[in-house]
């Protein structure tokens, strides 16, 4: 024991091999570095998971089912005037029984009837009052399949599952394997989820009613938002008097930017609403709130940017006898203005991401018909997704995924452009 | 017909206006020899005439708008028959409403009566003849002024002066803004909320224990006495943010760390990007993860551990808002680290500490005041979010602490209460804003005390 601890001393002395003690220290040091590398995995793999959850759910909405009906238009369905009033989901069920003329019961039919979806009869009023003569004809058509037979083509829906806990029952499976057999059913690209509004029917439902109540909603944002804020930016970096009135003006900037969004909400719904009694639901409420909601974002990195530019130019531009503002305008403004817009866009980025205050603004209604104009009700991309996410039908669910697909695509489309421009025009002084 | 085309008016004689204005400047210099005997540039003579058209008008213009629907409903009430004049506010505003259906819409429903069919006519004679009467005196406010600057403009004018000072004015309205929105949030919240405070006490608020805002139809019914003890409420809220605190700093932290001290400048350009994507999602994003994928994840695995968890618990939507203020954490404590001063981990280390031994002991208790200003940004954050347990968590105001139960929070309780047709006069529509006052009290004075602490923590290294 003596000598061990002996040696043990001699070592501490020794600069050049580690001690325990100072073993120790170093695998805490290990240890720390390995935590510290596994938070940043942690948090990485977090956004991967986050993605692939939601790419695996939504990649299946952009196809839907579609089943090929031979229809037949008897003439003496259509001898009304109006062509509207002809029966047109007769039509499709004729048309269905005549591809399983086996089904008889009252029970059956309807199961079968609900193979397809009740859009099908609107397109055939489309094709008719396109083209009148087809009538006494009989043609092929592909029409969308009800969501749940679109569920059970990709997979959602388990064929080995007890038929009581699935949405679809035995004999309308077999129905439906005929139809695959004969060529009749088949998936193809979903164009109706991205050229149409908010239906009941998760087949039917599409986003762009979605997407243009949020252009329409970001254009009154961005065409708000980016003078004012560029114009105080410009204020309290180049004018501003170090006085109380500009501090008070700086504590509330940075105060709002801390603001929780659905305060702004509270804001909309009191003031633009019901004191100044603009129509409830459109874009051009929503614009100003948001407006209000980023213009702490632009007019933080206005000043950032202002502040980016050396003093030498506006010395020169001051020495040769321009006036403060004509420095301002002619020489610092467009040296800054893109680290403005850079901020800009990333403030419409948030914006285009944001959901509580609009729906205290009554953006959350169901609204089928695409917006027209900045004072028609709509519903925006973020608040369709809160909206779909909320419904109980299994098909919205990739629906849902789907419109996150797509406003994640617009938010990083957003994003790399403000990089692009960023790094286009960034100088080094 | 003039009325539609206003605006554009105004807008073609100001741009009208600035020629003008300009050539007679320019006239005048070629006859003084050069732009140089001028006071200021033609364009500023231009501009000077310009604005001069163009305020007046706007400024006629806009009160008009304001004033317009008030201005024509009070002379269409006055004209309407006597027996009108006896009935309440809220029914005449139904009439009001009525005449102007009739007005616009031109249809007239079956029990439209011959006195709202002739009231209806007023409404249209007096809007159309007002409206004329508005666009004539706002021509001549576009068009009188900028003759007289027009006559006005001599060589010595000082019209940049002149110019450049409205620019100005400009500018510190636009930067006024901001003080009208914090003005304009206070206001809202607090009208509302004081009417609320009116019909129930502020104690029964703050202290109570129950919460069922559900006001009872019926005096008679069972069960639905309406309370609005918020207490519930805030033992969620704050539920909800410690969790999510509980993931974010440690995560967040040590990620900052790492990336400070540890990290090579290649692994730092990409990884704190990658973080930032986090904080750039949506958050209603991370609403339909949590409620979908979170959720379910949860209840299965305490099911299989033989526990009872709610499908709405709140360990779900703490967990994803956790995941959210991540970079928030990161990126405020990032830059909190990068301001310690290089000499102090210079002279650590001259002393033979390990890097460990100089974040944990030289770092972290220089930075602080920083880092626990960067919390508290965070938890303020992690407050006010709406989306994630809107989603995520439920509806139920239990007092419960149990992460594995439905509880409910602020945010979430403004956001059922206000969705919807509100009625401005029940409590039950009040007490959002009672609580959207309580919540932007609370996260204002975070917010300002950590402003505070990084800002004084700061001013300590320069």
């Amino acid at each position: 024991m003596t000598t061990n601890d002996n040696t043990t001393v001699k070592i501490t002395t020794n600069l050049l091999s580690p001690t325990i003690d100072l073993k120790r220290r170093y695998r805490a040091e290990r240890w720390f570095k390995r935590l510290g590398l596994s938070a940043i995995v942690l948090a990485l793999s977090f956004v991967a998971f986050l993605f692939f959850t939601i790419i695996s759910d939504g990649y299946s909405a952009f196809t839907q089912s579609y089943i090929e009906l031979d229809v037949h238009f008897a003439e003496d369905e259509f001898t009304n005037e109006n062509l509207a009033k002809a029966n047109f989901p007769a039509l499709v069920k004729e048309s269905m029984r005549a591809m399983f003329p086996k089904v008889k019961s009252r029970r059956e039919k309807k199961q079968l009837y609900s193979l397809i979806s009740p859009a099908a009869a609107y397109r055939l009023q489309e094709i008719i009052e396109a083209d009148p003569k087809i009538i006494g004809t009989t043609l092929k058509f592909w029409v969308l399949a009800d969501d749940d037979v679109d569920m059970f083509m990709k997979g959602k829906i388990d064929r080995n599952q007890n038929e009581d806990n699935r949405r679809i029952r035995d004999n309308q499976l077999t129905w439906i394997d005929k139809l695959i057999d004969d060529g009749r059913l088949e998936r193809r690209f979903n164009w109706t989820f991205l050229t149409s509004g908010d239906s009941r029917e998760p087949e039917l439902a599409g986003i762009l009613g979605a997407a243009k109540g949020s252009f329409l909603t970001l254009l009154i944002t961005l065409s708000l938002s980016f003078p004012i804020g560029v114009a105080s930016a410009v204020y309290l970096e180049e004018f501003a008097p170090e006085n109380r009135w500009t501090d008070l003006i700086e504590i509330n900037i940075n105060n709002l930017a801390a603001v929780p969004s659905i305060i702004f909400g509270l804001l909309g719904l009191a003031i633009f609403i019901n004191f100044w009694g603009l129509p409830r639901s459109t874009p051009v409420v929503g614009g100003l709130v948001l407006t209000l909601m980023t213009l702490p974002t632009i007019i933080i990195a206005g000043r950032a940017s202002l502040k980016s530019v050396p003093p030498s130019i506006r010395e020169a531009a001051l020495g040769v006898g321009a006036s403060k503002m004509q420095t301002v305008t002619h020489h610092v403004l467009p040296l800054a203005l893109p680290g403005m817009l850079t901020g800009t866009i990333i403030g419409m980025a948030q914006a285009l991401g944001e959901t509580a205050p609009l729906l205290m603004i009554g953006m959350v209604a169901f609204i089928v018909d695409v917006p027209a104009g900045i004072t028609d009700p709509s519903t925006v991309l973020p608040v369709q997704i809160y909206l779909w996410a909320d419904s109980p039908e299994r098909a919205f669910t990739e629906k849902t995924a789907a419109a996150i697909m797509i406003l994640l695509t617009f938010l990083v489309t957003m994003n790399s452009l403000a990089v692009f421009l960023r790094k286009k025009f960034e100088i080094k002084w | 017909m003039m009325y539609t085309y206003l605006l554009p008016c105004i807008l073609l004689i100001s741009v009208g206006a600035y020629f003008l204005g300009t050539s007679r400047a320019n006239a005048l210099a070629e006859a003084s020899g050069g732009v140089r005997s001028l006071h200021s540039l033609p364009s500023h003579y231009g501009m000077f005439t310009a604005l001069n058209s163009a305020i007046p008008a706007l400024l006629v213009f806009a009160t008009w708008k304001i004033l317009e629907e008030y201005v024509i409903t009070s002379t269409v009430t006055r004209s309407l028959p006597a027996e009108f004049l006896q009935i309440s506010a809220n029914e005449l505003t139904l009439v009001l409403n009525e005449v102007k259906n009739v007005a616009f819409g031109g249809f007239a429903s079956d029990n439209t009566t011959q006195a709202i069919q002739a009231a209806a006519n007023q409404y249209v004679t007096t809007m159309n003849w007002a409206r004329n009467l508005i666009s004539v005196v706002t021509l001549c406010c576009s068009i009188i002024p900028a003759v007289l600057a027009y006559k006005i403009i001599k060589k010595d004018l000082r019209a940049r002066n002149l110019v450049e000072g409205a620019a100005k004015t400009f500018l510190i309205l636009c930067s006024a803004v901001a003080i009208f929105t914090t003005i304009g949030i206070v206001l809202s919240v607090l009208f509302e909320a004081l009417r609320f405070f009116q019909a129930v006490p502020f104690s029964d608020f703050l202290f109570g224990l129950q919460w069922s805002p559900q006001v009872a139809m019926r005096a008679d019914q069972a069960g639905s006495s309406g309370a609005f003890g918020a207490v519930p409420v805030f033992v969620g809220t704050l539920l909800i943010a410690l969790i999510a605190m509980l993931v974010a700093i440690p995560v967040g932290l040590l990620a900052a760390i790492y990336l400070s001290e540890y990290a090579s400048p290649r692994m730092r350009t990409w990884a704190k990007p990658m973080l930032e994507i986090l904080a750039g999602i949506p958050t209603v994003v991370y609403g339909f993860f949590a409620a979908l994928t979170v959720a379910p994840l949860i209840r299965d695995i305490g099911t299989s551990l033989g526990m009872t968890v709610s499908s709405e618990s709140a360990l779900a939507a703490g967990l994803v808002m956790g995941i959210m203020i991540i970079p928030f954490v990161s990126s405020l404590s990032d830059d909190v680290i990068h301001a310690v001063p290089q000499s102090l981990r210079d002279g650590s280390y001259g002393l033979g500490a390990t890097r460990f031994e100089t974040i944990r002991f030289v770092i972290i208790p220089a930075a602080l005041p920083g880092i626990v200003g960067s919390i508290l940004l965070a938890v303020s954050r992690a407050i006010g979010e709406t989306m994630i347990v809107v989603m995520a968590a439920g509806l139920s105001a239990d007092l419960t602490f149990n992460p594995l139960n439905a509880v409910t929070t602020v945010t979430v309780q403004i956001v059922t209460l206000l969705v919807g047709d509100q009625e401005f006069d029940s409590p039950k529509t009040l007490v959002a804003f009672a609580l959207g006052l309580l919540l932007f009290v609370f996260t204002l004075f975070l917010n300002f005390v950590a402003l505070r602490v990084v800002r004084k923590y700061r001013e300590q290294y320069e």
